[in-house]
């Protein structure tokens, strides 16, 4: 017992480096699971606020593209307004058959929430994106992100009061369903870690004749994003002779430098979907 | 008292500079990152004791780490550097300098040679070992190579700048 206690004492500012090594390289290997319910709730709640009031004084380096943004995103919603939408009045009263029931409400799918982007960062292999809305705003696990343009952001991955984190699609773990527009062949969105204006899009069959330029969109697959999103445009196309697959390079549409605004997008039916996913048959 | 404030104001400064600016700053290429917040630990005084240097770099870090949701990485990286310091400064110095409490490394008080040498190893340790436990992670040693060495550069230069502009050889005294 003597000894232990000696070597201890003798031992103890290298003992003392040996645990604050073994703690911080456990915080690391279990981020996810683990650190997230402790630690994650109480400092999300403070870094937000920091990032939140630095934020405040970067906001107003960048109000003139704000507010070309929202200018663009204004015009584009008064096309769709329904009063410019005037059919030819071919219409005939067809008496008490036609049902007097609002679809629309039924039908929905997807809702839209709008959040500022307090926190953001892009030169590291894992980025997030921290926001100003939380549970208590309606901010759900899952949701998908997406910017003012209407191209693809990243996924919510953990929710706390009033501040959000989004793993960003400049994350290694990151993954979304993507297709190709030209001929709606689907493969996966992710990234190598290496440019963060450049994606890789994974998994397209070789019978797919994708060109320069084309257009990559979100697919129907997703169950968070919604599909016919823009995600970028192909830049290179990488021929593997031992794989059945491609891997293009795609030049991102979304900007992650300048983030201000984004949307969050909430799948009504997701858990729905995720249950069927989930599921094997039994006669299998 | 007066040398509390002002390496706490040091702390607060250099991790502002990471957080705000460098960490901001859109990338020039994908292996540079340049780094500053450990510059506290680096000017720290010559007589710090080994176990205060590694618990300030483990809390130095993990600071870090809370604002880019990195919890461990950069904790691990600054503990190493703070628990290595010494046996450097050591190799350096001569015994009763490297004791001294009211004095710190700077050029000044080191000279161009010895003080290039102790914030290069330094820094290169704390590199190497951040850019390891990532590729440890993510796998593909010609970016573990190359950003360890395009890091280390880049992070050099910019203290041997911060270290000239902020002319601290009169404080030293």
């Amino acid at each position: 017992m003597k000894n232990i206690i000696g070597f201890i004492r003798q031992n103890f500012t290298f003992l003392t480096f040996l645990i604050l090594q073994i703690v911080s390289l456990g915080m690391l290997s279990s981020y996810n699971k683990t650190y997230e319910t402790f630690f994650g709730g109480w400092s999300n709640q403070v870094t937000g606020n920091i990032n939140k009031k630095y934020n405040g004084w970067s906001y107003y380096f960048n109000l003139r593209n704000t507010n070309a943004q929202l200018i663009a995103e204004n015009a584009a919603l008064r096309n769709q307004l329904g009063q410019n939408f005037s059919p030819i009045d071919s219409s005939k009263k067809l008496g008490t058959l036609v049902l007097r029931k609002d679809s629309l409400e039924k039908t929905r799918k997807f809702y839209y929430y709008p959040a500022k982007v307090v926190g953001n960062t892009f030169t590291l292999q894992k980025n997030y994106i921290i926001i100003e809305r939380g549970s208590l705003q309606g901010v759900k696990k899952d949701m998908a992100a997406i910017s003012p343009e209407g191209s693809i952001v990243g996924v919510v991955v953990e929710v706390n009061d009033n501040y959000s984190k989004i793993m960003s699609l400049l994350h290694r773990n990151s993954k979304v369903s993507a297709m190709l527009k030209r001929d709606k062949i689907a493969g996966s969105i992710e990234w190598d870690g290496a440019d963060p204006s450049v994606l890789i899009l994974k998994n397209i069959s070789k019978s797919a004749a994708p060109k320069i330029g084309d257009s990559v969109l979100t697919s129907p697959y997703s169950s968070n994003f919604p599909s016919q999103l823009m995600v970028g445009k192909v830049t290179s196309i990488l021929k593997d002779p031992s794989s059945n697959y491609l891997t293009l390079n795609v030049k991102s549409t979304t900007n992650f430098f300048n983030l201000e605004y984004i949307y969050l997008v909430e799948n009504r039916r997701m858990a729905e979907q995720k249950n069927v996913e989930k599921n094997e048959p039994k006669n299998e | 008292m007066n040398n509390l404030i002002k390496h706490s104001a040091r702390f607060i400064l250099f991790l502002f500079i990471q957080i705000i600016i460098l960490n901001e700053v859109p990338p020039l290429h994908q292996f540079i990152t340049p780094y500053l917040y450990f510059i506290f630990l680096l000017w720290l005084p010559f007589g710090t004791k080994r176990i205060t240097l590694t618990l300030l770099g483990f809390i130095t870090g993990y600071t870090l780490d809370l604002f880019t949701n990195t919890p461990g990485l950069h904790a691990a990286a600054c503990s190493l550097l703070g628990y290595f310091r010494p046996t450097i400064l050591n190799l350096l110095l001569a015994q009763e300098l490297s004791e001294e409490v009211n004095r710190e490394p700077s050029i000044g008080s080191m000279g161009w040679g010895p003080y290039a040498f102790y914030v290069t190893s330094l820094t290169f340790l704390h590199h190497f070992y951040l850019v390891l436990l990532e590729w440890l992670q993510f796998g593909n040693f010609g970016y573990f190579l190359g950003k360890i060495i395009a890091t280390t550069v880049i992070s050099v230069l910019l203290i041997f700048i911060v270290e000239l502009s902020m002319n601290r050889r009169k404080i030293k005294r």
